[in-house]
């Protein structure tokens, strides 16, 4: 049956509580889930205090500082810090987002989890090996069966125009852990993030294979366990429409019948 | 050795189906909405009535006809949900495969049972 309670060696306990800083008159407060490899302890969570006078507006700058100057062994992913890299994806507040775009809460208080339902590497490190695969697994680039041409491809404006709100995903998979499907079926179901990357070449003007593209979703699990539940795009921090693109996906398959 | 993460994900490749499932799901969706209401509406319409009275109106031709036509649309669409239902939460594979036929057969009992009544009805009036 499906799993509805973490495992025993995976319940997380309360954890480390570091001192407030002194005389701050903003104080925010990150509950941060901590898991080691390492250590053989079940995941915790330690609670920081920064003084939010002296820290950044984003979450990451708050998860920065805490590693800088607190605790350095906070692993967590960031890059770019200003929403373009998708490293940052996180669980923060129950609702997975990037820390690099999500502004400081007026209430200061920070629950930061790894994205859910994803093996954890450490900290707020998941292990995306499988939504990576799946990736690839749809071949996200240009296939044609006409030869190369000798000058770039061409494409209407309108035709460009398609492909707005499709190339701008940035692959945080965050849509793709939000989703319950994927929770239960991420071995079999491709997820939003995925079907969305299939449907950005499927819906590409210049592409030739949108029928083998097709065939390859055709399936009662890789496509077909959206059930648009919706998670996706209330979640994404892109503003995109991961169901959207799975909607337009099955109406492509019975267009085609 | 493990199968690598794209060999995991490729598995034993695409189905090439699942449309039809998805499709008569909304078929029978949209058949059942113009249905049901006229099933509910009518069913409110003969309360209290005798015995006698809602025999005749199921013997009724033309009702007959769409109660059948509503029994197979229920019991298909919910055989389909059901279906969906446990192939999302049910994992251990002998209780899976086992409440798959389950369901399929009580819908196709039900069904069979529901149209035998009602041509029962209509056909000794």
């Amino acid at each position: 049956m499906a799993e509805f309670t973490l495992p025993q060696n995976s319940k997380v306990r309360k954890g480390k509580t570091w001192p407030k800083p002194e005389g701050a008159a903003r104080v925010g407060t990150f509950q941060i889930y901590r898991w080691d490899p390492d250590d053989g302890e079940n995941p915790r969570e330690d609670t920081f205090y920064l003084d939010l006078d002296e820290t950044g507006p984003m979450i990451l700058d708050g998860l920065i500082k805490i590693k800088n100057e607190i605790d350095s062994t906070l692993t967590f992913r960031r890059s770019c810090r200003e929403g373009v890299c998708g490293s940052c994806a996180f669980n923060i507040n129950g609702t997975n987002t990037l820390a690099c775009t999500m502004v400081m809460p007026k209430s200061g208080m920070l629950k930061i989890y790894p994205l859910p339902h994803m093996p954890v590497v450490k900290d707020l490190v998941a292990d995306l090996t499988i939504p990576y695969a799946q990736l690839q697994e749809v071949e996200p680039w240009l296939k044609t069966k006409t030869p190369a041409p000798q000058r770039e491809r061409l494409q209407s404006p309108e035709d460009r125009a398609k492909l707005d709100g499709l190339w701008e995903c940035i692959l945080c998979f965050s849509c793709q852990t939000s989703c319950p499907s994927y929770w239960w079926n991420g071995d079999r179901y491709l997820g939003p993030a995925v079907l969305l990357q299939a449907y950005r070449w499927i819906a590409d003007s210049r592409d030739e294979y949108s029928g083998e593209r097709l065939d390859a979703l055709e399936d009662p699990f890789r496509l077909y366990r959206c059930h648009t539940i919706m998670n996706c795009t209330k979640t994404c921090p892109k503003s995109l429409n991961p169901a959207k693109s799975i909607a337009e996906i099955k109406k492509l398959m019975v267009a085609r019948q | 050795m493990a199968r690598t993460p794209l060999g995991r994900v490729r598995g034993l490749g695409s189905a090439k189906e699942g449309t039809h499932h998805w499709w008569m799901q909304r078929v029978t969706a949209i058949a059942l909405v113009p249905l049901t209401l006229w099933f509910v509406v009518s069913v409110i319409g003969l309360v209290g009535k005798p015995y006698a009275a809602v025999a005749g109106w199921i013997g009724n031709p033309i009702v007959s006809v769409f109660l059948i036509l509503m029994v197979i649309a229920t019991f298909y669409h919910a055989w389909l949900g059901i279906q969906v239902v446990v192939e999302d939460y049910v994992h251990a594979k002998a209780v899976k495969i086992t409440s798959l036929l389950l369901v399929k057969f009580l819908c196709f009992v039900l069904a069979a049972a529901s149209i035998y009544s009602i041509l029962l009805i209509s056909l000794s009036g």
